[in-house]
């Protein structure tokens, strides 16, 4: 790593971080932002087609970023290692998404544009965002469309057998493209098959239930990973020219939430203890319309699409503790909170003031459902106006899964919805080219922070994850590649060597503690806290609360947790631990990032932050900037050290987010 | 409710496995089936005893991790449903329920309940795809496609590759997979060029494999959790047919 590790001028931040030199993207070019994208694809070296087979990439995850990554560099010629956790490539978590991807093709004729889509983009992030960025996800989005319908994803159609659309929250146009409500289904499967063509080609080599351990960092550059192999416990490692990590965000840091139960922050967590600088950790999504908790043993909670808000009311009983069936009570005793706060947006305002809204309802004790930790959906005036079928055909497999999951029939009964983690916007830190600040290391979709500022809109990840690995990707790695090949490395390699012991290390430190408590009971306390100190609402004595209770939950983790068998062969509890291990050091720097923004915008809702009327009060003169840390070390007591990278905003001005 | 477990146990692959008896006294009806056997396994962690492994992912239905037969049925008693979104309320109090892996030849047991379904890839590897790299398609709009076919491409793409088809059926044969893959490419415009080689190729992948053939035994249907009609395999062997008349070969 370059520039950044010089010294940082030790300005004390409070006592629990350190400021250090800033940080700035030099890869946009320097045109006006609708010309940037094109200008930089020109300006971008290219590989000679003889010469890509000799280059190895390493692409960590096959979701919609990595898979759609793998498969396009292995089109390329490039010889492609590809690595995921679980069984198949096809199961990545991308594959939950359920309501759709957002394009401005403006085929609705209703106004929309590549700069529109932009436009929204931008002020749904709160103005956290880099323009350029955002830019070039708009122009990128209408070619997603156009390759997703080549490979065969049979997305909704009208009966003119044109594709069909729906509004999604945050916008007053009609661009979210979906495939019933398993949108993300058909995206990855398409990304997959493209992957598995590549893989009969042979220029992918596949390696499921593979887990990334470390990130080999030889001479400065990102070289290689450490893996171990979930079903012999062997720990190999893995040499390229350049690695990318594709590998998801961190929303299981809260224990429950939307995400898969194999989610993990491990590879990214690894890459920043190598240097990685990780942006806006506490910039999180909390979903608005998840089913609520139904009791102790919890282990994941279950989203309920953003769609459902198109078509369905939000509202609770005007009568706090009102306990009367939903059915019961008469329209004039309900509170349909949205429409009457929103007027404009009504139940389709961004996820971050309908999540907060919420919270506000159920804090005011009008919440409904067990422990008043919830609100109603309901579709009766929906059915009303459409008939029942027509909700059917286009909400259909989420009525059945909220009635599975349940018991309750959504045709009969409102949902009880309350919010949970979804989404974090934050990641490591990238520059244009998707480059982290280690030379070689490359990260797209949800693991980066690049696109979506302090709240991510609806149907915006999936376009975000296909952009960067189709499009995005596929032009700055070989950009990095024309360098190479770098000189050979092999297993000798001192930084290989050290890599693999810290690897080893810290399994047998974890398989002899022998202690009390379970890794899952030592993630629930973690969740708890992390979503109780920095979730909906944070304060700064909250989560300097939780900053000086988290070293000791750790030191308790390595001391007391309880695995049983060995680490070699298939044990799924060294895997856990080993994630819930970096889920308590990442739940530090989330809480230090939260601490250290004095302000409210988009995810990252500051109690002592807000308007009168309770909405999230930027502070754009002190906080327009991107929060990047470096780690501080592993010596107890360290500091992260905190890089600002300023926001300039030339296209969206930023202004009070006003969606009333 | 009060819940005894019958879960095979097997060390790993070469090891001989049988089943073992575990009681539970506080099973909570709201609880789907997998947080029931998480409460198991950190009883078992506390024991000291090896947890009972298993596959899964996103506890949503989608992801086609999760795989047990339970009560001798794939994805056990409830139409529609994987063993993830199943839930204790279709349980009595005092029932005893017999939790096993997949058994199939093609899905060797990689531990307890897990088995290795690496072949359903190979499968898809065969022709399971349109060949179009990225970069070079149309705009969408160039090609329409009439609804019907979309909405029916669609339901045969909700396959979430589980493998129940596989483990339900009395020869193990796949082809419910495979005719869900070549009907979904199969009915939309973009999948035609391929449409004979991809039926005649992923056939013949399958049979190559440890699969066994199709008898038209029709469990497989039943016990799909994203009910994939049977009505697809007639759909493959018609593809398969047309392809063998006009002469394709497999890739």
């Amino acid at each position: 790593m370059s520039e950044l590790q010089q010294e940082p001028t030790a300005v004390q931040g409070e006592g629990r971080w350190l400021l250090g030199d800033p940080i700035a993207d030099d890869r946009a070019p320097d045109s006006p932002v609708g010309d940037r994208w094109s200008d930089r694809k020109f300006s971008a070296r290219l590989v000679n087609p003889a010469n890509r087979r000799k280059m190895t990439a390493i692409i960590v995850g096959t979701g919609l970023a990595g898979g759609a990554a793998a498969a396009t560099l292995g089109e390329a010629g490039y010889h492609v290692k590809s690595f995921c956790f679980q069984d198949s490539p096809r199961r990545a978590h991308s594959i939950a998404a359920q309501g759709g991807i957002n394009a401005a093709k403006n085929y609705r004729n209703d106004g929309d544009s590549v700069h529109r889509l932009f436009y929204d983009t931008v002020k749904g992030g709160d103005f956290r965002s880099r323009e350029s960025n955002v830019h070039r996800l708009a122009e990128v989005s209408l070619n997603i469309i156009d390759q997703c319908v080549a490979q065969g994803v049979p997305f909704a159609r009208e009966y003119s057998g044109l594709l069909d659309t729906r509004s999604f929250g945050g916008t007053q146009v009609s661009r979210t493209f979906y495939a019933r409500g398993q949108t993300g289904q058909q995206l990855l499967i398409g990304a997959y098959s493209a992957l598995e063509r590549q893989i009969a080609a042979g220029t992918v080599e596949m390696h499921p239930r593979t887990e990334m351990l470390d990130l080999i960092v030889a001479d400065g550059r990102a070289r290689g990973i450490v893996t171990r192999s979930i079903l012999t416990g062997k720990i190999e490692t893995h040499l390229a020219d350049v690695v990318v990590l594709c590998t998801g965000g961190y929303g299981n840091v809260y224990y429950l939430s939307t995400n898969a139960k194999g989610s993990n922050v491990t590879a990214a967590w690894r890459a920043h203890k190598r240097g990685a600088l990780f942006a806006n950790p506490c910039y999180t999504q909390i979903h608005p319309t998840c089913i609520p908790v139904s009791g102790e043993y919890q282990s994941k909670l279950t989203l309920m699409s953003e769609s459902l808000r198109n078509d369905g009311r939000v509202w609770v009983p005007k009568e706090r503790g009102d306990n009367r069936p939903p059915n019961q009570i008469p329209e004039e005793e309900r509170d349909y909170y949205l429409e009457r706060q929103y007027p404009s947006f009504g139940n389709l305002v961004p996820r971050d003031i309908a999540s907060r809204a919420a919270k506000n309802m159920c804090d005011a004790e009008q919440g409904v459902g067990p422990g008043g930790l919830g609100v109603y959906l309901d579709f009766k005036d929906a059915i009303g106006r459409l008939g029942r079928h027509a909700v059917e055909a286009k909400y259909g497999n989420l009525f059945e899964m909220y009635q599975r999951i349940t018991g309750d029939d959504p045709y009969e009964v409102p949902m009880r919805i309350y919010p949970a983690i979804h989404y974090t916007m934050g990641g490591l830190w990238v520059d244009y080219d998707l480059r982290s600040t280690i030379p070689g290391l490359f990260v797209g979709g949800e693991a980066n922070f690049s696109d979506h500022g302090a709240n991510r809109l609806g149907a915006s990840a999936l376009m975000q994850g296909l952009a960067d690995g189709y499009f995005v990707l596929p032009t700055t790695v070989p950009n990095y590649l024309a360098d190479g090949p770098f000189d050979p490395i092999d297993e000798s390699h001192p930084a290989v060597v050290e890599a693999v012991e810290s690897t080893k290390g810290r399994i047998d430190k974890l398989l002899s503690a022998n202690g009390n408590r379970t890794v899952d009971s030592f993630h629930r306390e973690l969740g708890q806290l992390i979503w109780d100190q920095c979730g909906m609402a944070r304060s700064k004595e909250g989560l300097e609360k939780a900053l000086d209770r988290l070293p000791s939950l750790r030191e308790e983790f390595w001391r007391d947790v309880k695995i049983v068998g060995t680490g070699d062969g298939f044990n799924q509890s060294l895997e856990k631990a080993g994630r819930v291990a970096d889920f308590l050091e990442l739940g530090e720097l989330m809480c230090t990032d939260a601490l250290h923004r004095e302000e409210s915008c988009g995810g990252h809702f500051r109690v002592e932050h807000q308007t009168e009327d309770g909405e999230a009060q930027r502070d754009d003169e002190n906080f327009s900037y991107v929060a990047a840390w470096e780690y501080g070390g592993d010596q107890s007591g360290a500091k992260p050290i905190l890089h600002k990278e300023d926001l300039e905003f030339s296209y969206v001005h930023p202004s009070q987010r006003s969606y009333k | 409710m009060r819940i005894t477990l019958r879960v095979w146990r097997q060390k790993n692959a070469d090891a001989k496995g049988k089943m073992e008896k575990y009681k539970l006294d506080d099973v909570d009806e709201d609880m789907s089936f997998l947080e029931m056997l998480d409460v198991l396994n950190e009883k078992l962690i506390l024991q000291g005893e090896d947890p009972v492994s298993f596959d899964h992912d996103c506890r949503e239905g989608i992801c086609g991790s999760c795989a047990m037969v339970i009560n001798g049925t794939p994805h056990g008693p409830q139409k529609n449903t994987t063993t993830c979104q199943l839930h204790m309320r279709h349980f009595k109090d005092g029932d005893t329920i017999d939790v096993e892996p997949w058994r199939a030849r093609a899905f060797p047991v990689i531990k307890d309940l897990v088995t290795d379904r690496s072949a359903f890839d190979q499968i898809i590897q065969a022709g399971g795809y349109v060949s179009v790299n990225t970069g070079s398609a149309p705009e969408a709009h160039a090609t329409p496609v009439d609804k019907v076919s979309a909405d029916d491409a669609f339901d045969a793409a909700t396959c979430i590759g589980c493998g129940a088809c596989v483990a339900a059926c009395p020869n193990g044969s796949s082809m419910l997979f495979t005719a869900a893959k070549v009907t979904h490419l199969g009915l939309l415009p973009q999948g035609q060029p391929e449409r004979q080689t991809r039926a005649i190729s992923m056939l013949a992948k399958q049979d190559e494999l440890d699969f066994g053939g199709c008898t038209n035994v029709g469990a497989c249907a039943e016990v799909c959790p994203k009910g994939i009609p049977l009505a697809s395999i007639s759909r493959l062997n018609h593809d398969v047919l047309g392809a063998t008349l006009a002469g394709a070969r497999a890739d």
